[in-house]
Parts: C-alpha cells; structure tokens; sequence
C-alpha cells in the first residue's frame, strides 16, 4: 500500500496540535482542537484507502486496478457530518457558559477540590488566584466592573 | 420474522420526529414516548423468544449482500440487551413523566426531552444490533450526542460544568474509535465485523495487538473502566435524576457490549486477557474505595457503578464461556439494579431536599416506601443472598476458579471484598438516612461520618418537594423487575449462558453472516 507522505505528514502535525488544543482548559481551544483531531482522523481514513485513482464508475473504461477505494470516502463523508453536528452543539455550550460566567475556562469539580483540600491545605490559596487569570474573556472584563459587564450583555440571563 | 429487527430502530428514530412535531402539545409527547418505548419492549421481548427458540435473526440492510451492505443482527446476546435496555428506558420515563407533571416542567424542558430521549434509544438499540464496526461507531455518536443534550439539560452553570467534562472525554472516546475503524479497515479492508474476523488472522500478531488495544481504549473510556473511569463521577450525578438514572444504567454498559463483541469475535485471541484482568481488579477496587469516601449518594452510587463494572471486566476477560456467561448476566443484573438505586435516590432528594448523607435523616418514618425501594436494589447491588447480585458473583467467582490461575483467585478475593465494601457504603446510607432520628442530624457524630468528604455548598438544601405516586410506581416496578430476576433467574441464567456458549470462539458468529465461513 502506497500513501501520500505529505497526506501523512499533514495528518501527524493536525494530530499534534489538535491534541495539544484539547488539553487546555479554554473551552474555545478545545473546540478548535477538536475540529483539528476530527479533521485529522479523516485524513487518517483517506489513507487508508490507499493509492489514489480514478473515479470508481462500473461500467466505462477505468479497470478496478485503477479505481480508487470509495468505502473510505463514504466513512469520511459520514464524520464529517458528525463532527459538524457535535461542533454546533459545542458552540452553543461554549456561549451558554461564557454567558453564564463571563468566562469559558473549565471550573474544577467541587467535591474533588474538596477531597483534594483534606490532604493539602495550600491548595485553597492557589486557587483564589489561578481561577480568571486564564479565561479567554478575562482580559476584556477585568478592568470594568463585574455588575457593569452582566448589565452590558443583550437580553442577559435572567438568573 | 426478520421484519422485527429494524424496527427497533426505526419506532424510536421516528416516534423522535413525531414528537419533535408535537413539540406544543406536551400530553400528545408522553403518550406517543410512552407507546413507542413500549413497543419496542414487546417486539424486542419477541426476538428474544424466536432467538432463543431457534435462530439468530441477521438482516441485510436494502438487500445487499454481507460484505458489501450493512448486517444487523440479534443473536441471544443482543436480544437479551434490547429487552433490559426497553425495560430500563420504559420505566425512566415513565419516572420523569411523572417528575414533570408534578413540577410543571421547569426542571425539565420537555419540549426536546421526549426527542432527545427517544434518540438516545435509537443509538442504544443500533449499537446493540449492528454487525458492522462503522455502524457501531454511528450507534455510539447517535447516543452520545443525545446524551450531551441531556446531561446539559436546563444549561445551568453546575450541569455546564459538568457536562463538558463528559462531552470532551466522549468525544475524544469516538474520535479514538474512529482512527480504530480506519487502522483495521487499513489492515483488514473490511468494516463487517464478522469479515475482520475472518481476516485478522492474516495479519502479524503485533499488529493485532496494537489495534486491539485502540479497540480496548476507545471502549474502556465509554465502559468507564479503571484509569478510564476518572469522568464518570465528576459529570453523572449533576444531571437530573431521571437522566443520571438511565445513563447510568445503560451507557456505560454499550461500552461493556462493545468490549464482549471486541473480545469474542474480532479479537478472540488470549494475549490480552491477564492484563484485562488487572484492569477489572484496579476497576474494582479503585471504584469502591471512591465509594467508601463519598457523603453524596449520588457521587457514591456513582463510583459504585465504576467498581461494578470490573465484575463485567473480569467475566470478559477469563475468555472461557462460563466467564462470558456469567458477565451477561451480571450487566442484566447490573443495569437493572443501578437504575434502580438512581430512581430511588431521585426520590430521597424530593422528600429530604439533599442527597448528602450529612444532612438527611428520619426518612424511615417519613417515608416508609422509599426506604423499603432503597434497602432492597442496596442489599441486591451489594450481593446479599439470595438476590440476583449474589448469583451473579457467584457465577462469577465459579468460572474464576475453574480458570485456577493465581491471579484468578486474586480476583476472586478482590471480588467478595469488594462487594462487602459496596455493601458498607450502602448500609452506611441506610443508618444515616433512613434509621438516624430527623432530629439528630445537627449535632451527630459517629466513626462512620470521621472520613468522608464533600463540597462546602452541596450543604444548601433544596427545597422539598412532595412525591407524585407516578415516580413511586416507576421506582417500584423497576425493584419488581429487580425482584423478578432474583425468583427467574434460573432461566435467565440459562439463557445468558446459551448467549456465552455462542460466543466461545468467533466461528457461531461468523457462520450466521457468511454460512460455513469458519467450520473450527
């Protein structure tokens, strides 16, 4: 089976980043990161296939040596319409909570903070303040009130 | 008869569409949820009947032959998960049809709960019938993204929170299991399961072993199996109680079927089979003692399901037909009882407005029937005889020691403390809450309270609310059902060991899609 190196190469950088993305806490970056994995778990199927060829049309002249695979292009055309699915819902999440906190970094859960604060007592100061420095949004609302900024937004949460 | 088998399918796919159209008219919404999960419980107990009597049923899907169409089949396996699966969706919903009349829907949005609901059994049911691995992949995405949906309900800051934990370790489960599905078709140029089966063994062994292990992976993190299992406590109990409840029950069983096909047709070699055995020991232990730490009964039952499902591991992983049986019938068993105990916790929270063992008490003379719809799935799950719990240990722990290997014993005893452990953590909720006086609570020290911990807030009680008799009845015919597998369990047993004698060796199962493919 021959493949593309560029094919392979472009898969393993996409596959790199995209994992490097998904580990942040940023909900944003690990919606891109997710595009990036899902886009390079597609390629990863088009490889698959193997050489590339001509259309896959029974009946003119192209021989089966010479056609391409289509089974994978059909499995690529069915997650992509997955993956575009799933990165919707992740959009209206991502707004959901970023409009609920004006922020969109992942909180920690708290009863394992709990359980972690029995063992370490110095995790409780850490945490004051580690907790907006790295939201995505962070920067815009640190220098105008938190009242103003809520007040600010159309139609805001009725909470 | 093969008729029956889309159906399944398609009942709930487009009782989904109807009731997304219905969306202003609530009544008509419970009632075409209701009668289509209902159906589906009836044709699928049928299926069971005519497999179990005679055949499999295979279908190829538009007429197209094996390879090259896609194959749905029901083999006993498969019919016994459709039945338990109905079974348990069925009385879920009921539970939150009731929950939602009495609380006038504003926990619920019950515009695009009935479709979102009916969705996830559409994905629940097609993973269980597919034979093929894609179609098992779109299966699984059908239920998860219904499942986002759901564990996001109502988009409150908490459920945010804990929702995305889910979402992001579920998808990068389907994103695993994906590059999976291109790695062996690269391989093997098949997705039909029963064809990879047939094929595998033309390629080296190393390469078997790494694509078993992306296989194992991708169905380890959807099992919650041990160091896999981290997500499952943290997101399962903010969803609704309803919700949590069939989760719980079901999800993470799809990923244990997913590892019994994986193990005994694709892969029916043992090279992976002692370290899967470790895995279902760490599983175990690791869960229950998560259990034993926990003042929420919700993060408790949690971590009790993670510790429960090395039981299933374990079964899987001795690789003989007994062990394989004796898993079938502890996921019945398991899904069953789990549910069970959620529906039962959904109730505590209504009647003493928390879930926390530190703040609840006196509910024993406040609520005679929820106590008694708790102490028997608590006495079930932690294996007390003569309960279905204890045969299904039993059963176990037999085709453990008939393997006989060190490390098999090892699992038997890890298996009995383990279950005394559960058992604890359930008795503890027990004297906490149902025996410990109302009035004690403020001021009560016991040994027993020293070494647990929760979060500061989940101290604020909710508001109580009082118990519409629809939820009880829920509740109580799920420990019916419960019930009812303890007395029958004899001919379950029976027919979930015919289910583990066909999967002993891929050849039973390769046979019903290509006839005299494999005559070993």
């Amino acid at each position: 089976m021959s493949v593309s190196l560029v094919l392979v190469v472009l898969m393993a950088v996409l596959y790199a980043s995209g994992v490097y993305l998904m580990l942040e806490k940023s909900l944003t970056r690990v919606l891109l990161g997710f595009l990036l994995v899902g886009n390079a778990t597609n390629l990863l199927l088009l490889i698959m296939a193997g050489r590339a060829g001509l259309a896959p049309i029974v009946g003119g002249d192209v021989t089966p040596e010479q056609m391409t695979d289509p089974l994978p292009q059909a499995l690529i055309l069915t997650a992509i319409v997955i993956t575009f699915g799933v990165s919707a819902f992740l959009m209206a999440l991502l707004y959901r909570s970023w409009r609920l906190s004006q922020g969109d970094s992942l909180e920690d859960d708290a009863d394992d903070v709990a359980m972690r604060r029995r063992g370490d007592t110095s995790i409780a100061n850490d945490e004051a303040d580690s907790a907006p420095a790295d939201s995505e949004f962070g920067a815009d609302h640190a220098d105008a009130p938190s009242a103003t900024a809520r007040g600010a937004a159309p139609d805001g949460d009725r909470r | 008869m093969n008729a029956l088998v889309p159906l399944v399918v398609l009942l709930p796919l487009l009782g989904a569409a109807a009731t997304l159209i219905l969306g202003k008219r609530p009544k008509l919404q419970r009632i075409v949820t209701i009668v289509v999960l209902a159906a589906v419980l009836v044709v699928s107990s049928v299926m069971l009947g005519i497999v179990d009597a005679t055949s499999p049923l295979v279908v190829e899907v538009g007429g197209w032959a094996a390879p090259f169409g896609i194959v749905l089949i029901v083999d006993r396996l498969s019919a016994l998960m459709l039945v338990v699966s109905a079974t348990v969706l069925l009385a879920v919903l009921i539970f939150s049809v009731g929950q939602g009349l009495a609380d006038g829907d504003d926990e619920t949005p019950v515009s695009i709960y009935h479709p979102t609901y009916l969705i996830l059994a559409t994905g629940v049911f097609n993973a269980f019938i597919a034979g093929d691995l894609f179609n098992l992949y779109v299966g699984f995405e059908i239920l998860l993204v219904a499942s986002y949906v759901l564990i996001t309900l109502g988009g409150t800051q908490q459920r945010i929170r804990a929702g995305v934990t889910y979402i992001v370790v579920s998808l990068l489960s389907s994103l695993l299991f994906l590059a999976s599905i291109a790695m062996i078709y690269g391989a093997v140029g098949t997705v039909n399961i029963a064809q990879i089966s047939l094929r595998m063994d033309t390629i080296p062994v190393d390469v078997q072993i790494v694509l078993h292990v992306m296989l194992l992976v991708a169905f380890g993190i959807k099992a919650a199996v041990f160091p896999l299992s981290f997500w499952l406590p943290d997101s399962y109990p903010t969803a609704p109680a309803p919700v949590t409840a069939v989760f719980a029950g079901l999800l993470t069983k799809v990923g244990v079927y997913a590892i019994i096909r994986t193990e005994t047709v694709i892969f029916p070699g043992t090279e992976l089979n002692g370290a899967l055995m470790i895995l279902a020991l760490l599983t175990m232990v690791v869960g229950v003692l998560g259990a034993v730490a926990q003042a929420d009964i919700k993060r408790l039952l949690s971590f009790t399901l993670v510790s429960h499902i090395g039981y299933m591991i374990l079964g899987v992983a001795l690789g003989s037909a007994e062990g394989t049986s004796a898993a079938i019938f502890y996921i019945v068993h398991h899904i069953v009882v789990q549910t069970t105990l959620f529906l039962t916790t959904g109730l505590i929270e209504r009647t003493g407005g928390s879930t926390s063992i530190n703040r609840l008490g006196g509910l024993l003379r406040a609520s005679p029937v929820i106590a008694v719809l708790f102490f028997i799935p608590a006495l079930n799950l932690g294996g007390i005889p003569p309960f279905s719990g204890f045969i299904g240990k039993l059963a176990l722990f037999e085709a453990s020691a008939e393997q006989g290997t060190p490390l098999a014993y090892t699992l038997i005893g890890a298996g009995a403390l383990v279950s005394l452990l559960t058992l604890y953590a359930l008795v503890r909720v027990w004297n906490m809450v149902f025996w410990r006086p109302a009035a004690d609570v403020a001021e009560y020290e016991s040994p027993l309270l020293d070494n647990i911990s929760e979060a500061p807030n989940t101290l604020l009680t909710q508001q109580k609310r009082s118990i519409p008799a629809l939820m009880v009845a829920a509740t109580g015919g799920m420990v019916a059902v419960s019930i009812a597998l303890t007395v029958f369990a004899g001919p379950l047993y029976a027919v979930s060991s015919r289910a583990g004698e066909n999967l002993e060796g891929p050849s039973f199962y390769v046979n019903l899609v290509f006839p005299g493919a494999r005559d070993d």
